[in-house]
């Protein structure tokens, strides 16, 4: 299993990423430059880290979709490879049309830093498969524009087809505008697109991957990508 | 006259006016001229008027600051010597942090004052070769029932968020103060900290004749001319709004893309020397960095990428066009550092070379317009230095005399709990850091004890402790206790973490040091900063004085802020503060004088700081911070925390609100204000199993400090008997929420 990091300029979590799946998860992984215009042949899955790219200057992610990579992630992607975005990487993903919807300033109009609690809408997808239905995950969220919008009739299409991954829950797993931190609809905080190989979410799995941190519940999301692909 | 024969341009005529105007005084201008043997440019002018300003040349504190202890133990350069403080940590391994102040500019734009307050002090960190790891920030305003102060704090706490979060530093820890003497002169200290590897770390000094002189990163604007020497060096009054243009604008995606850049020239070696530039600009980084090692250099300011094609001389000199590094590179490795710059989009001009004749050489439009003496210019050489007039302020007369007998054995009313607890100086900060990302790069620990614990992914199994601390209403009454006080303190927040206090950068703010009653107060918290880190061996790594914080009413509190670095040797052996188990005992360790002078009791209570500042005794600090860490690394204990604001009812509700819903039952004997909201030094609250209890007293009793049975751990309840009695979640909403509370009212 060898995942691709990808580096924009002002890319900031991509370390991280790549010390989760591999120094904590025990995968390899390697990092793709955004001046690359060719992704390894060996490289499994590509994760889009989060971060600033491109300052976020304009709007968030909307200039990273123009770089050369993205290109490739996109012919990645629609060849069926497997790609997450984390924070910045969501919103890369939905800037250049991998996943719908856009990512809006939270409504409280501020930066949020703080541990969230996710429910887990869907297990089966290749994203979830070592987690339980329902399970409450502690995963913190870093994020300003983290605020998921969509057309009524994109909601319903990923409602009806199982793409909601995660929600923004209370520990118990109740799901409502107390436990909504920034104005998601539907309290979204993870998608996945329609053929199932690309999940974009807000909040930031490779900061809870390591024990020493706190809390792991981030990890197994790629160990159920490693272990979707096995 | 200017001496044609050396034929200099000056853009007009100087004379002892226009040096005035810039700040400087007739008699340094006489000496500067005596220096250079003639009238000088209007750009050497400039130069002078900003290597000499306070901001740049210490001038009214260096002969002070060289009193502190600033060598010695793990320190690898001396405090002064580089552009950050670097301590050696093991392993291969340096850490770099430094603090420092963007006072005025955040006063008059507080987002882009803070922002660049954060940018300046990360770039500090990143030129010695460090990558940042963390940021901290103390901030002081006015109360925050005000207008202005929500603007500000808003601002402040804005741009920091920006700056940081874009950047990709987790910002751990810090201190919030809110009080009036800071209503018109807000501080923002900014520290940062890095880790090197000890044969990794860049120079600031330039060296070698021919070596090309480099400008990387952003092009020079108009922004900034004259932060140091006008905006930095002066008060508060009517002109002071005007001066908004001074400020600088960051630009943090920039500041990434240096950083990266950076690192890589320095791991690449082709970096001789390397300097980041903030305030004073190009002025202070070809000074500097030829100042140290009597070097010189030649400079083109033709060639120096500008925001606006007709800027002057003087203007590019002066500019304070944020993220930007002045760099000598080895004579040959041109090409590998203009490749490496262009990997990461960061543009880099060659604009000179280094000279072996000790001037600044520097062209504009084809004609010389400075030829200085690098050394003449900088701190260390030929800048002036100070001994100012020095005298014991009229108030302490009155705030010595002040009475708190009576107040000190009142019996307490349940009332005034509340209200100190959800004052804004002691309430949950959450609203403000809940706006930094406190995580990026996974290696925080926790932020939520008396010091922020990080995790150094370089050595598996080793941390740091990071906190920063002053509490300024003890310096007001007393600076030389409370200058000792905030380096025991700081120093005892890191031991309650499980940390050893290894060294300290400070950041000084004071008012105009022309005022012989804030001298006084200079002079004395300087004695007790260096009385308390002699005692505790924790040498001053470096740090910066910030003068003239006044407005024209009244000087801000002295306010030596401290930022202390604690190493971990064994992540396993950490220490938190919150309850653990119902079945643990609560124990003081320490001795309680029941002090109220300075205290939050006597501000909310009598609406005065007054009274004497606590009492403080190294050696007795010095046992209590011995037992704590004999007592964590032995597992003894299973939490601690120290006593601070707000004395030991504050500090055990700190305990319960951090705490998964475990309260205490207290009792004491003989209840009274002072007992319960006294600020006496020296003392922290633990929690241990009734098995340890013999361990504890034991390892106490070897150190000769008090220990007493306060109370237990219990489930939901927080209670001190004939006190008070209530659920801890009452206590956790009007504690989480009372800042954002304020916030929202109009």
């Amino acid at each position: 299993m060898k995942f691709g990091v990808v580096v924009f300029p002002g890319s900031n979590c991509d370390h991280d990423a790549f010390s989760a799946v591999s120094l904590n998860a025990g995968y390899s992984a390697q990092y793709l430059w955004h001046k690359d215009s060719q992704i390894p042949s060996d490289i499994d899955a590509i994760i889009l880290p989060g971060g600033f790219s491109y300052g976020d200057y304009l709007r968030c992610g909307a200039i990273a979709r123009f770089s050369p990579i993205m290109k490739e992630v996109v012919n990645f992607a629609d060849r069926g490879g497997y790609v997450i975005g984390i924070c910045n990487g969501f919103q890369i993903l939905t800037e250049s049309g991998l996943l719908p919807g856009v990512l809006l300033r939270n409504n409280s109009m501020k930066f949020i830093c703080k541990d969230v609690f996710l429910k887990v809408e869907n297990n089966t997808s290749a994203f979830t498969n070592k987690l339980i239905k329902g399970d409450i995950l502690r995963i913190p969220v870093a994020h300003g524009e983290g605020n998921y919008f969509a057309e009524d009739d994109i909601i319903q299409e990923l409602e009806d087809n199982n793409r909601v991954i995660f929600r923004y829950a209370s520990p118990e797993g109740n799901v409502d505008d107390s436990t909504n931190l920034n104005g998601s609809i539907n309290n979204i905080a993870g998608i996945i697109n329609k053929n199932g190989n690309v999940l974009g979410m807000m909040p930031h799995p490779e900061r809870y991957s390591d024990e020493i941190l706190g809390c792991n519940d981030g990890i197994n999301i790629f160990h159920s990508l490693a272990n979707y692909l096995k | 006259m200017i001496d044609n024969s050396k034929n200099l341009y000056s853009e007009i005529e100087v004379t002892v006016e226009t040096a005035k105007e810039l700040g400087l005084t007739e008699n340094e201008y006489k000496m500067l001229c005596k220096n250079i043997g003639r009238t000088p440019t209007y750009t050497e002018l400039g130069v002078y008027s900003v290597m000499w300003s306070e901001h740049c040349s210490y001038k009214n504190s260096i002969k002070l600051l060289k009193t502190l202890p600033r060598s010695g133990g793990r320190l690898l350069v001396e405090a002064g010597e580089e552009n950050a403080g670097l301590v050696d940590i093991g392993n291969g391994y340096a850490i770099c942090f430094k603090i420092e102040s963007h006072n005025h500019p955040s006063a008059i734009e507080p987002f882009q004052g803070a922002a660049t307050g954060v940018g300046g002090i990360l770039r500090d960190i990143f030129t010695m070769g460090a990558r940042p790891i963390a940021a901290l920030n103390s901030l002081r305003f006015g109360e925050l029932d005000n207008p202005r102060t929500k603007f500000l704090l808003n601002g402040v706490v804005e741009g920091i968020s920006h700056y940081g979060n874009c950047f990709g530093v987790p910002t751990v820890g810090g201190e919030i103060y809110f009080d009036k003497c800071y209503h018109d002169n807000p501080l923002v200290n900014a520290m940062a900290v890095g880790i090197v590897k000890t044969d990794k770390t860049a120079s600031a000094a330039s060296k070698g004749k021919g070596n090309p002189v480099m400008i990387i990163g952003s092009s020079t604007g108009r922004d900034g001319i004259h932060g140091a020497s006008l905006l930095a060096s002066r008060e508060f009054d009517e002109q002071t709004e005007n001066m908004r243009p001074t400020v600088q604008v960051g630009d943090p995606f920039a500041e990434k893309l240096l950083l990266e850049a950076t690192l890589e020239l320095i791991e690449a070696g082709v970096i001789v020397g390397i300097q980041d530039m903030g305030a004073a600009g190009i002025s202070c980084s070809t000074s500097e960095m030829s100042g140290r090692t009597g070097h010189g250099m030649i400079v083109n300011l033709d060639k120096v990428p500008l925001r606006e094609k007709t800027m002057s001389a003087y203007e590019i000199m002066l500019s304070e066009s944020q993220e930007r590094m002045l760099a000598v590179i080895e004579k040959g490795k041109e090409q590998i550092a203009i490749d490496i710059c262009h990997k990461w989009d960061v543009p880099c001009t060659e604009i000179g070379e280094v000279t072996d004749d000790g001037l600044l050489h520097i062209f504009r439009n084809n004609q010389k317009v400075v030829e200085l003496n690098a050394e003449d210019l900088v701190l260390g050489g030929g800048a002036p230095q100070y001994d100012r007039e020095s005298k014991e302020p009229e108030y302490l007369k009155e705030t010595r005399n002040f009475n708190l007998e009576e107040i000190r054995i009142q019996k307490p009313m349940e009332g005034d709990f509340w209200e100190i607890l959800k004052s804004p100086t002691i309430a949950s900060k959450r609203w403000i850091f809940e706006q930094y990302d406190s995580q990026v790069r996974t290696n925080t620990v926790t932020i939520k004890g008396d010091a922020a614990i990080v995790r150094l992914k370089e050595i598996p199994g080793k941390a740091i402790a990071l906190t920063t601390d002053c509490n300024s209403k003890y310096t007001y009454l007393d600076p030389y206790k409370g200058g000792m006080i905030a380096v025991a303190e700081a120093a005892r927040n890191v031991v309650c973490t499980g940390a050893v206090p290894v060294a300290i950068t400070n950041c000084l703010n004071f008012g105009n040091p022309y005022d012989p009653e804030v001298y006084w107060q200079f002079k004395e918290a300087i004695r007790g900063m260096g009385d308390a880190c002699r005692a505790l061996d924790t040498p001053v790594t470096g740090g910066n004085v910030s003068f003239h914080n006044e407005s024209q009413k009244h000087a801000v509190y002295p306010t030596p802020t401290i930022g202390m670095l604690g190493i971990i040797d064994d992540l396993n052996l950490t220490m938190s503060m919150n309850f653990k188990s119902e079945e643990d005992e609560i124990f003081l360790i320490g001795n309680n004088r029941e002090e109220l002078g300075g205290s939050e009791y006597v501000k909310h209570y009598a609406e005065k700081v007054s009274g004497l500042a606590p009492e403080i005794n190294m050696d007795e600090e010095m046992r209590l911070q011995k037992t704590i860490l004999a007592l964590i690394q032995s597992k003894t204990i299973n939490s601690a925390h120290d006593i601070s604001e707000g004395g030991l009812a504050i500090c055990l509700a700190e305990k319960a609100i951090s705490s998964d819903n475990l309260g205490c039952m207290i009792q004491i004997d003989d209840i009274n204000v002072g007992k319960l909201f006294g600020e006496s030094q020296s003392r922290v609250v633990v929690s241990c199993s009734p098995a340890k209890f013999g361990e504890l007293v034991n390892t106490c009793s070897a150190n000769n400090v008090p220990v007493q049975k306060i109370g237990d751990v219990q489930k939901e309840i927080f209670e001190i008997e004939n006190y008070i009695k209530t659920d801890i979640n009452s206590i956790k909403i009007k504690y989480n929420n009372a800042i954002a509370d304020i916030m929202k009212e109009k």
